[in-house]
This record gives C-alpha cells, sequence and structure tokens, in this order.
C-alpha cells in the first residue's frame, strides 16, 4: 500500500487526481466550518448575484451563496458515490468469484445474468426503478450500486478463474481449506489491484450518473444541494445566471476527470505487465 | 459458421427471455402491485374500482400466468394504455418517437467513427507526439464531461450569447409548414447540431482512445516489421496491414457502447427537447406512467440485445479466426 502511495505521488498525473481528490475530501468533511455562509439560508435581497467578493461564485434564485451550496453539494456527491460503489464490488466481488471458482453450471448462470444486465442501458434502467421508489439518497446510493457491478463481476471471474488452477490454491486444498477460506484468503488478494482500479474509475462515474439523475429531478432532492440539482436552476435562468451553471456543471467535470485519472494511474502502476508509456 | 450461429442464437434467446423476466420483475417491485402507486394517491379510485382494475389487468393470477399473458401481449406490441390523461395505447405513443431516437443515434454513431477512426490512427502513428497528447486529453475529458453541461454550455454559448442556433425541438414551431424542403432540412440541421454534438463527444473519446491504443498494439506486431523489413512504404504498412487488424475488434466495441449510446438520448432529448423515446422514458418516470416506462425499457433494451448480437455475427464474418474458434 505504500509502495502504491509513492509511485503514485512520483507520477505527475497521479499527484494531481490524489491533491484534487483530499481537496475534495477536506470540503466534504470540514463543510460546515469551510463554507462562507449557511446553504439552506434564504436572502430575498440578494436574488441572483453575479460573482463578487462576498459571495465569490454568486447566489442563486432564493438568494443563496452557490459556493456554500456548492461545498455541501461535494458531501452529498461523495457520500452517494462511495456508497453505490462499495455496493456494486460488494455485488460484482460476490458474484464474480462464485462464478470463476465454482465454474459449471453456477458460472453459466452468473454469466448470463451479467450478459442480461448489460442490455439495458444504465440511465433507463435506474428510471425505471426509481419511478416505483421514492426518490431519496439512499434510493440512488443503492439503485447506482445495483445496476454497475457487472463490470467487476467479470473482472473478478476472470482473475479467479486464471488463478483458482495454481500450485498455491491446490495445496490450501489439500490442507483442508474450505471454498469461501480460499477465496478470501487466497485468490482476493490476487484480484484487489484491478479491483482498486475499477473502484477509482467506478467512483467518477458514480459522481457522474447521481448529478445526472438529480439534474433530472430524480436524484438528490431540493433544498438539499448537489450539483447536478444546482444546474437545474442553471437551466432555469441560463439568459441572466452564467454562474449557476458554469461552475457546478465544472465541479463534476473535475471531479469525475481526477478519479478517472487516478484509476488509470493505479493500473499503470499495478499492472506490471503493461508497459507504462 | 453454420454451429457458431446456431450458438449465438441460442444465448440471444436466452438473454431475451432473461430481458423479459427482469423488466417484469420490476413491474412488480412496487409494494403493494404495479397498480398500487396509481390507485394509492388517486383519490377518486374506490376500493371497489380498484378491484375491477386488478381484474381487468389479471393482477390475481399467479405470478406466471401474468408473465405469461405479458409476454402474449409484448408479442403483438400490446404494452396496453397508458396512465396519462389521454389513455393512448402506448406502442402507439413510442412508434411515433422510436424513428426520431433511432436517427439521431445511427447520425451520431456514423458521426463518431468518422471523427475518431482518422483522429485514433494519427495518434498511434504518432505515438508520443504533441497531436498523441492533446487527443489523449481530450479523451479524458470527454469521458469525464458531463453531457447534460455540455448541453448548457452549448445553449448558453450558441443560443443565448450568439444566438446561432435554436436551443429547442426538433424543428421551427412557426412558420415551418411554408418552408421549401431545402428549407426544412436546413432547418432540421440547425436544430440537430448541439444535441448531436452532445450524443457524439462522449463516444468520440471512448471510441478513439480503443482505436489508438489496439493501432498502437498491431504496429508493434512481428507482421508489421515484416512488412517494414520487406521494404514496403508507411502508407500501405499503416492503412492496409495494421488499420485491418486494429478496427476488426472496433465491432465488438460499438456493441458494446450501444447502450450508453442510448441511453444519453434521455439526457439529450430532455435538454434539448426533441421529442424521441429519452424524452418519453423522462416524462413518464416524472409522471409515473407505468405501462409507458416499462414498454420504454423493455423495446431499449431489445435494439440493444439485437445491436449486440449484429456486433458479434459481423465480427465473426470479418474475422475467421472468431468463428473457426467457436466450433
Amino acid at each position: 500500500m505504500k509502495e502504491i502511495l509513492k509511485d503514485l505521488i512520483r507520477h505527475k498525473i497521479g499527484l494531481f487526481s490524489l491533491i484534487t481528490i483530499l481537496i475534495l475530501v477536506v470540503l466534504a468533511l470540514f463543510a460546515p466550518y469551510l463554507s462562507p455562509y449557511d446553504p439552506f439560508e434564504i436572502n430575498v435581497n440578494e436574488i441572483l448575484l453575479p460573482p463578487s467578493f462576498k459571495h465569490p461564485l454568486g447566489t442563486d434564485l432564493l438568494g443563496r451563496d452557490v459556493l456554500s451550496r456548492m461545498i455541501y453539494a461535494s458531501r452529498i456527491s461523495l457520500e452517494v458515490s462511495l456508497v453505490a460503489v462499495g455496493i456494486s464490488i460488494g455485488i460484482g466481488v460476490f458474484l464474480g468469484s462464485l462464478a470463476g471458482y465454482l465454474g459449471g453450471m453456477v458460472d453459466q448462470i452468473i454469466s448470463r445474468f451479467i450478459d442480461i444486465m448489460l442490455c439495458f442501458p444504465t440511465i433507463f434502467l435506474i428510471l425505471a426503478v426509481i419511478a416505483y421508489l421514492e426518490p431519496s439518497i439512499l434510493t440512488i446510493m443503492i439503485v447506482i450500486g445495483a445496476t454497475s457491478w457487472m463490470g467487476v463481476a467479470r473482472l473478478v471471474r476472470a482473475e479467479i478463474l486464471s488463478l483458482k488452477e495454481r500450485d498455491f490454491v491446490l495445496i490450501a486444498r489439500v490442507y483442508g481449506a474450505g471454498t469461501f477460506r480460499i477465496i478470501f484468503k487466497h485468490l482476493l488478494p490476487n484480484a484487489l489491484p484491478p479491483i482498486l482500479v475499477s473502484a477509482s474509475l467506478g467512483l467518477g462515474q458514480a459522481i457522474l450518473i447521481e448529478s445526472a439523475l438529480s439534474f433530472l429531478g430524480i436524484g438528490v432532492q431540493p433544498p438539499i444541494p448537489s450539483w447536478g440539482n444546482i444546474l437545474i436552476e442553471g437551466k432555469e435562468t441560463l439568459e441572466v445566471a452564467w454562474w449557476l451553471s458554469v461552475f457546478p456543471g465544472f465541479a463534476i467535470l473535475i471531479t469525475v476527470l481526477a478519479f478517472t485519472l487516478l484509476g488509470e494511474t493505479l493500473q499503470e502502476i499495478l499492472n506490471p505487465r503493461k508497459e507504462i508509456k | 459458421m453454420i454451429i457458431f450461429l446456431l450458438r449465438r442464437f441460442l444465448t440471444l434467446i436466452i438473454t431475451f427471455f432473461g430481458i423479459t423476466i427482469i423488466s417484469f420483475s420490476i413491474i412488480h417491485l412496487a409494494p403493494g402491485g404495479p397498480l398500487s402507486p396509481f390507485t394509492e394517491f388517486n383519490p377518486k379510485i374506490t376500493p371497489e374500482y380498484r378491484e375491477k382494475l386488478i381484474k381487468m389487468y389479471g393482477l390475481d393470477k399467479p405470478l406466471y400466468i401474468q408473465y405469461w399473458n405479458w409476454l402474449k401481449g409484448i408479442a403483438k406490441l400490446d404494452f396496453g394504455k397508458s396512465f396519462s390523461l389521454d389513455q393512448r395505447p402506448v406502442w402507439d405513443k413510442i412508434k411515433e418517437r422510436l424513428p426520431i431516437t433511432i436517427f439521431i443515434n445511427a447520425l451520431s454513431l456514423i458521426l463518431i467513427l468518422l471523427f475518431s477512426i482518422p483522429l485514433g490512427v494519427y495518434s498511434a502513428v504518432r505515438a508520443g507526439s504533441v497531436f498523441d497528447r492533446i487527443t489523449t486529453v481530450i479523451t479524458f475529458i470527454g469521458y469525464a464531461m458531463p453531457s447534460f453541461w455540455l448541453a448548457i454550455i452549448l445553449m448558453m454559448i450558441f443560443g443565448v450569447k450568439l444566438q446561432w442556433l435554436p436551443i429547442s425541438g426538433l424543428h421551427s414551431t412557426i412558420g415551418y409548414e411554408e418552408m421549401t424542403t431545402l428549407q426544412k432540412i436546413w432547418d432540421w440541421t440547425k436544430h440537430l447540431i448541439c444535441p448531436l454534438f452532445v450524443a457524439t463527444f462522449g463516444g468520440v473519446a471512448g471510441v478513439l482512445r480503443y482505436v489508438r491504443n489496439s493501432m498502437y498494439e498491431v504496429l508493434k506486431a512481428d507482421f508489421i516489421l515484416f512488412a517494414k523489413a520487406k521494404g514496403l512504404p508507411d502508407k500501405v504498412i499503416i492503412y492496409k496491414h495494421a488499420l485491418r487488424n486494429a478496427l476488426l475488434p472496433l465491432i465488438t466495441i460499438l456493441g458494446l457502447s450501444l447502450p450508453g449510446l442510448v441511453g444519453g438520448s434521455v439526457i439529450f432529448e430532455t435538454i434539448f427537447g426533441i421529442p424521441g423515446v429519452g424524452q418519453l422514458m423522462w416524462q413518464s418516470v416524472m409522471a409515473r406512467d407505468y405501462p409507458v416506462i416499462m414498454a420504454n425499457l423493455f423495446l431499449i433494451s431489445l435494439l440493444t440485445l439485437l445491436g449486440n448480437f449484429l456486433a458479434d455475427i459481423g465480427y465473426a464474418l470479418a474475422d475467421p479466426r472468431i468463428r473457426l474458434e467457436n466450433k
């Protein structure tokens, strides 16, 4: 782990993404101390003010400070994406390792199930499920997680398939280790690097999906701020308040970029077979 | 080849039934059954009427019979009636919108190929050059770009600030009838520029990177070295020997990227007010119009499945290694 961190810091792009993510985490953790105003406080005298010293990123339709709302929104985005990715990795690792290790009929059924799930365009699937549930932060975490595990499952399956005939697994089996012990103790640690990479890429994707859902009005519900739902107002006030659409979108772009680049860098560092270019 | 086709067809059938089962399960996901969201929020619906509805939709029967009836219905393209005020058959609503979504997605697929193949090949040939680095940066931005934000920014610049392009709809509403055919085409083009740009941008990023990496790998292969040793000109090596091999797997990648492309329709159709299936999906989710939602989900995934199937067949036709290996 320490080695990976060292390599990351030495890598220019890795360092950039690490710093960006670190800033974001600090903002999210210390939101109440770092945001200049209360993100929920409505002020009718300060409606749609352009960026100024008093309000660095302007104010919105209800006179709320956009910077403060965006800082609080980073909390929501990180929370949602972390839980969603946690769920998707959990499902993916579970089904992937079962399919890879047990093989045969189990593998057939799980692999087929993955193929079927991949036929549904994610947004359509999420929309259909959310239509039946109350939109809430918990709902979107679960729904995003439950619809994005297929990549991880395939990856874990392939990794375990390639490892399970190796000598160290045979020895473990000779010593009488059970299926779950072999999977968790001996096989999964070897699959950790690619899982780490796809978790990082997944975090970016989850933030992208969350903000898209919030923008469509079925994700995080106002007054709770999310980068996506600030953009709804941005679209409505396109002609008069550019700051309401430019800043939140830019925040999404930079955040997703950071997670994606972190994932890519990790892949380069962790994969000894791949030539570093 | 025939065996390969049969096997692929068999998986197609299995996947098709899987899609129907998952779609059907989502209908029954709602606590209290598929009718509850419709009836619970509606004070006009008395318990007696509710009973009648349950009988009418056959919801009192066992699940497997309901599934079978639902399957029989969709075989006849009968998805029931919309919950909305007009109560039109769901298929009629989708039928008039499907061509628009397919048209825009097909167009954007063509544009994606048109941009990403030459740019990707050039990046690979000049690997490490300034050009290669710039395309890499653009690729990552394309990956991370929230498409709805891109759409809003385009609207702001070209619609509001410069007033060059219209920002909503497929064609003008005023004076459209009086236009000549040429004017109509120009009107459509102007309306489609922004949505197409949004639909294409993310796709170019993915495919470009793929073409570049695939081409880069192929250029390092032994047979390329051999072609060079024979003294063949670079042009022949790149376009005749390398490109063919690099582009083969692209067929599969395109098939796999179909769901993402189609999924994007929800976003750009909603923002730009384009009357396609994506916008319908969003509207019916907002209105909780379940029959329309389910039919949409089912039809879109069916189209994706067919697209994947065609891509697989195409790949096998193009690459003998695949169809022979699967014997």
